[in-house]
């Protein structure tokens, strides 16, 4: 065979093969809407549960998930905005920053059932936390923190030297540089890179069974102080996500609609996934145009 | 051994009367180091106030690495002894505020490297965070900065356009117009004009002659023709160490080192 025969056959297989992803992640995604979308109304998407009878919705699953993700972004953004800012602007070529790096990537290749269980173990009973919304967004802390920590080193390290060295030649500090210079410019992958650590975290399970919790309370949603146990802004209630919601409702479920529950909370789960994925492309290409033209 | 001796033998260096001529900057006895390896031997210039001096040489020849020492942008890369003697003090000692040394020398770099912010912030960024807060001084300032590196006049109506939508030799001008709006007694140039056209690179010329009448410049050139155009003074540079040193005219027509007059021949570099 030729070269140039030779580079047809290649290309037809690499065809092949990405064809191949894209249509199981179609078919995939296809099976759980085409099953899930009928069953979602508005109902569904705002009222409670219901254990034993037909007819419950997601209400406080919908909640649940999207105020754990608040607590955990607010508690891992800072830490991995000041890890990235250290590795990447900092740390010099050493051992130790090698050490530091080397334990980020083991954290991140944790699998989430075991960080589950630490949190299970540290924040639940060592801590006397209890099944809560505080230990379900700590152990999604430590699931998010090394993921979100690289992804900020990235996008730091992609910003060239040369805006470094323009703002020492104006008598700026290297922190007035980097607070001032290097984090907005790199601001649109930063964001890019917490958006979809968002997705991540909206659909995590393992990691919250056995730290937030498998029991939604009702919520009174007239109540806004966050001190009162029955508040939906109580950082010590118990707190079924979405995700562990369909995780239970599949092992241990009796309703008598489990498998519509089931099939419409896992449309509605995807969906905000793909949602987070489109907004963060979105955001950053709408900062990274704002930023290079008018 | 035999070919140092003759080096050092064939070396001119001019050095000023200072009765007769103001310096703005020189060095004594300046040795850069990367690691152990000496980039810069024997550097020792001076720069006279309100002149241009170009430095030239072959690539490697350690121009832009001394470029950099003087405003100790090497701090953090090279290790660099010697003395560096600006208005009586010697600013390569450990007790010089560095960031605030560096208001007083200005450096513009070899490619645009404008902020991603707009025209007006990319100016006026740096005088706010020096304190410089009233609205109406920093108009001003940036508009003098602006008319100074001869852009005023095409971007006075995009002020608050962002400076990556620039062209190449508009976001060098811009980044001149940073430099000196802070009020730097000296401008260093990186090679300024290599990554542009030379439409671009004749006016960034004609800028620094402009600006030549308020600011001291020492330039990092490639380009023999543009050390030749704009400069007051020539430093020939060759595997680090300064070899000739003289007013730019008699450089040129008459080199008193044999490398020189090869380099400027075109022969080798």
């Amino acid at each position: 065979m030729n070269a140039k025969r030779i580079d047809k056959v290649a290309t037809g297989i690499l065809y092949a093969i990405a064809g191949f992803v894209v249509i199981i992640l179609i078919a995939l995604l296809g099976y759980i809407l085409v099953q899930g979308v009928p069953e979602i109304s508005w109902h569904f998407l705002t009222s409670p549960a219901l254990a034993f009878e037909a007819g419950g919705g997601i209400g406080i699953q919908l909640f649940n998930s999207f105020y754990l993700l608040l607590l955990a972004l607010l508690i891992s953004l800072p830490i991995s905005l000041g890890a990235g800012i250290y590795l990447n602007e900092y740390a010099g070529q050493n051992t130790i920053t090698g050490l530091i790096r080397t334990t980020i990537e083991i954290l991140s290749s944790l699998p989430s059932v075991v960080v589950g269980l630490f949190g299970y173990l540290f924040f639940v009973v060592q801590f006397k936390l209890g099944f809560s919304i505080l230990s379900g967004a700590f152990a999604l802390t430590v699931f998010n923190l090394p993921i979100l920590t690289r992804s900020i080193e990235e996008a730091l390290a992609n910003i060239s030297d040369s805006q470094r060295e323009a703002g020492y030649a104006l008598g700026l500090s290297r922190w007035e540089t980097v607070t001032k210079i290097v984090v907005p410019a790199a601001l649109p992958s930063i964001i890019t890179g917490v958006v979809l650590s968002a997705g991540r975290i909206f659909g995590e399970a393992a990691a919250l069974i056995y730290t937030a919790g498998q029991s939604a309370p009702a919520l009174d949603f007239s109540n806004w102080n966050p001190f009162d146990i029955s508040s939906p802004l109580s950082p010590l209630r118990p707190a079924e996500t979405l995700a562990v919601h369909i995780w239970k409702i599949n092992s241990e479920g009796i309703m008598p609609d489990a498998k519509a529950v089931s099939a419409g909370a896992s449309a509605v789960l995807i969906i905000a996934v793909l949602l987070f994925n489109f907004l963060a492309r979105w955001l950053g290409k709408r900062l990274y145009k704002h930023l290079t033209a008018e | 051994m035999q070919n140092d001796n003759m080096e050092t033998s064939q070396r001119s260096i001019m050095h000023f009367d200072p009765k007769a001529h103001e310096i703005a900057l020189s060095t004594e006895d300046l040795h850069v180091f990367y690691g152990q390896s000496e980039a810069i031997s024997e550097g020792d210039l001076q720069f006279e106030r309100y002149k241009i001096s170009s430095l030239i040489g072959p690539s490697g020849s350690g121009k832009s690495t001394f470029l950099r020492s003087l405003n100790r942008m090497n701090d953090r890369i090279a290790t660099v002894k010697g003395k560096i003697m600006y208005r009586g003090l010697d600013i390569n000692s450990n007790d010089i505020d560095v960031y605030e040394m560096r208001r007083h020398i200005g450096m513009v770099f070899q490619r645009p490297n404008p902020f991603a912010k707009s025209i007006y912030e990319n100016i006026a960024f740096a005088l706010r965070q020096r304190g410089t807060n009233k609205k109406q001084e920093l108009d001003e300032i940036v508009e003098t900065s602006l008319r100074q590196a001869a852009m005023w006049d095409q971007v006075k109506d995009d002020l608050n356009k962002s400076a990556l939508a620039l062209s190449g030799g508009q976001q060098q001008r811009l980044c001149i117009a940073r430099a000196i709006a802070v009020k730097p007694d000296i401008l260093l140039l990186d090679e300024p004009a290599s990554a542009l056209d030379p439409v671009s690179t004749s006016q960034i010329e004609d800028t620094l002659l402009e600006l030549k009448q308020n600011y001291t410049i020492i330039i990092v050139t490639h380009n023999m023709q543009q050390a030749s155009r704009i400069s007051d003074y020539t430093a020939f540079f060759n595997m680090g160490k300064v070899l000739e040193y003289a007013e730019t005219g008699d450089i040129f027509t008459n080199p008193k080192v044999d490398i020189t007059n090869d380099y400027i021949s075109g022969n080798f570099g």
